[in-house]
Order: C-alpha cells, then sequence, then structure tokens
C-alpha cells in the first residue's frame, strides 16, 4: 500500500480517477461532482443563523434552499480526503503562506489572508453568477459537453491567468 | 437507471461523503490542492491542472455517455446564457488568480492544513455567494442576456453525441501527449 503514502500521483492517473469517480457518481446518485452551490447553501444556512426563516424568503434561497444535500456532503468529504491523503505522506501542515506567494510577496499572514478573503469574495459571486466552479463546470459539465460549461471553464481560465499574470508580472515585478 | 438507489436519502448523504472523500484523496495526490499548483497553472509554469482535468474529462465524457448510451444515467446540463456563463467565468476567473484555489481545491486545502484557505478562501467563498443570493433579484436580466438553455454540442451541431465525442478525446489525448513531449 506503499502507493498510498506517495507524495503526488501522475496527473493522468487522478485525471482518470476523476473521470471514473463522474461514472459513479452518475450511475449510484445521478448527479455530477459540484462543489459551489454547497457554498451557497451554507451562506444560506449562515443568515438563517442571524436572521431566522426571514433568510428563506430570498428567491435565490428558495431555488438553492440552505439544505444539507449530497453535494454538501461531498465538500465536506474533500476535507476529509485531502486530510486523508496528506496526513499518510506526510504533509500535513498548518501554514499560512504558500511558498510561492511568499516569495513574490513576502511572508506576513495578514497579507495573504486579506487577499485570499477577497480572491474568495471575487470566486464566489463569479461561481454563482456564472451556475458552477471549476469542477461543476469545468470537468463535470464539459465532459458532459455542455455549451455553457465550456463557455464558462474558458471564461475562467482567460480570466484567471490574466489576473495571475497581472498580480505576479506585471504588478509585483 | 438505478432510481431505488437514488431515492434512498440517507444512503445517498452516505454517498455524497464517500465521493468527496475519493475527489479530495485524488485532488490532494494529483497536487492540485496546492496554491503553488494552481498559480503555477495559471501563469502557464506548472501543467498540472490542466493535465488532470483534461484526463478527467475525457475519462468522464466517454463512461458517462456510455452509461447514457444502455440507459443507466442521464445528462445533466447546465442551462445558460453568455450573461451568466461568460460574464459570470470571467468574474470568477478573476477570483481564482488572486485566492489561488477553487471552491472544490479550496475544500482540499483546508484538509491539508491551509490556513489562508480556511480563514480567507473558504470564508470568502461563502460571503461572495451570500453576496450574490442578497443581489440576485437586481441581476436576473444580465443573467439572462443571450440565454441559450440547456444545450449541448452534439445538439447544437445536431449530430449524434459520438460524433463528437470520438474527434474531442483524440484531440484532447493529442494535446496531452504534445505537452509531455515538449515539456509542459
Amino acid at each position: 500500500m506503499e502507493w498510498l503514502r506517495a507524495d503526488q500521483w501522475s496527473p493522468y492517473v487522478v485525471g482518470a480517477g476523476i473521470g471514473i469517480l463522474s461514472w459513479l457518481s452518475f450511475l449510484l446518485s445521478d448527479k455530477p461532482l459540484a462543489c459551489s452551490t454547497t457554498f451557497a447553501r451554507t451562506s444560506g444556512m449562515i443568515e438563517r443563523l442571524f436572521r431566522g426563516k426571514k433568510a428563506q424568503d430570498r428567491p435565490y434561497y428558495k431555488k438553492f434552499p440552505p439544505v444539507i444535500d449530497w453535494q454538501w456532503m461531498l465538500v465536506l468529504g474533500v476535507i476529509i480526503g485531502a486530510f486523508i491523503s496528506a496526513k499518510l505522506s506526510g504533509q500535513f501542515q498548518l501554514s499560512w503562506v504558500p511558498s510561492h506567494w511568499q516569495a513574490a510577496v513576502g511572508s506576513t499572514p495578514f497579507v495573504r489572508w486579506i487577499a485570499a478573503l477577497i480572491g474568495g469574495i471575487i470566486m464566489g459571486f463569479g461561481a454563482r453568477w456564472a451556475g458552477g466552479c471549476t469542477s461543476g463546470h469545468g470537468i463535470s459539465g464539459t465532459l458532459q459537453l455542455a455549451i455553457s460549461s465550456w463557455l464558462a471553464a474558458l471564461s475562467f481560465f482567460i480570466a484567471g491567468i490574466l489576473t495571475a499574470m497581472l498580480i505576479f508580472r506585471v504588478l509585483l515585478t | 437507471m438505478l432510481k431505488k438507489i437514488h431515492c434512498h436519502s440517507s444512503f445517498q448523504l452516505c454517498l455524497g461523503l464517500l465521493t468527496g472523500v475519493v475527489f479530495g484523496f485524488l485532488l490532494h495526490k494529483g497536487g492540485a490542492t496546492r496554491y503553488d499548483v494552481i498559480v503555477g497553472q495559471l501563469l502557464l509554469t506548472d501543467f498540472t491542472v490542466v493535465k488532470i482535468m483534461l484526463s478527467a474529462v475525457v475519462t468522464g465524457m466517454i463512461g458517462v455517455h456510455a452509461l447514457k448510451s444502455v440507459g443507466l444515467a442521464r445528462l445533466h446540463v447546465k442551462s445558460g446564457s453568455f450573461g451568466s456563463s461568460v460574464i459570470g467565468g470571467l468574474i470568477f476567473g478573476v477570483g481564482f488568480g488572486v485566492l489561488g484555489y477553487c471552491p472544490g481545491t479550496v475544500a482540499g486545502a483546508v484538509g491539508q492544513g491551509s490556513l489562508d484557505a480556511l480563514f480567507g478562501g473558504f470564508v470568502g467563498i461563502l460571503i461572495g455567494s451570500w453576496l450574490f443570493a442578497a443581489m440576485y433579484p437586481k441581476l436576473r436580466e444580465i443573467l439572462n442576456k443571450g440565454y441559450f438553455g440547456e444545450i449541448t454540442l452534439p445538439e447544437l451541431l445536431g449530430v449524434n453525441a459520438w460524433a463528437v465525442i470520438a474527434p474531442l478525446s483524440a484531440a484532447i489525448i493529442t494535446l496531452l501527449f504534445w505537452m509531455e513531449k515538449s515539456g509542459l
């Protein structure tokens, strides 16, 4: 079982594995692999903590009720699965600043935290605007040959590449 | 289709969790939960993310359509519009470049102990999703601009799905071989 402890697997093995996992999710659960709707549902659950049942009156939460469903459990599972993999390969480590960020920007956790928070807000907003993320559109939607998903996935990467280039090749040089 | 299993809701919650555990395990083993790998992809210096995604798409596309052909699966095509898919996609991309994780890999990054993913990315995506939910009634008009619905590429072209799957798979596999050969 040494392979379970390996630091990294070939991207092709991982990709094929995710592809096969999508067969199983269509077959056994009648659902595509996806993640970002869960964040919308969870934001509704949190709003409900503060505002009570009124929160559920928002038209968006009528469409995506703030409840725990298959995909919500999947996102929870992703945290657990990555934790297991990281523990098995001895890579689990609490850290604030990724090494590429540290080399380009610096090692102050606060700066990285603010950037990640702002990036996350923009991403969460955009994911709901586009109706999916890198898994729901980028993998599950493109493999179904959905026009919406190919357009969204291309847009993710075009804007992602331009933004990363602007930050690391223009602003920080 | 396995309708009996699909309707068993508590079993489905367990299955969702199990699917997620495997998904998270694979994402971490592929390196896709690491900020450095994702930003390397966006800076076009590390092609791990594209290799994972394209091989997942080829494998998944063939298998899911085969299951559909024998009546064991149905597609769940998301409806779209230029206003939603393109504009939303571009907004997402800006966040992708700044955050360096996506909604799935940010969860994986939390599992590997990345605190910027937990307190920054994860919390940020929750706030962004809530903002969208709050603004949704005002955004409906732009979201429907250029609406085209739940259409697939074979439907658009008016051909059998396999007439798209075969050449597309060949093209993706050729691209992957070319990427390996040129050392990407």
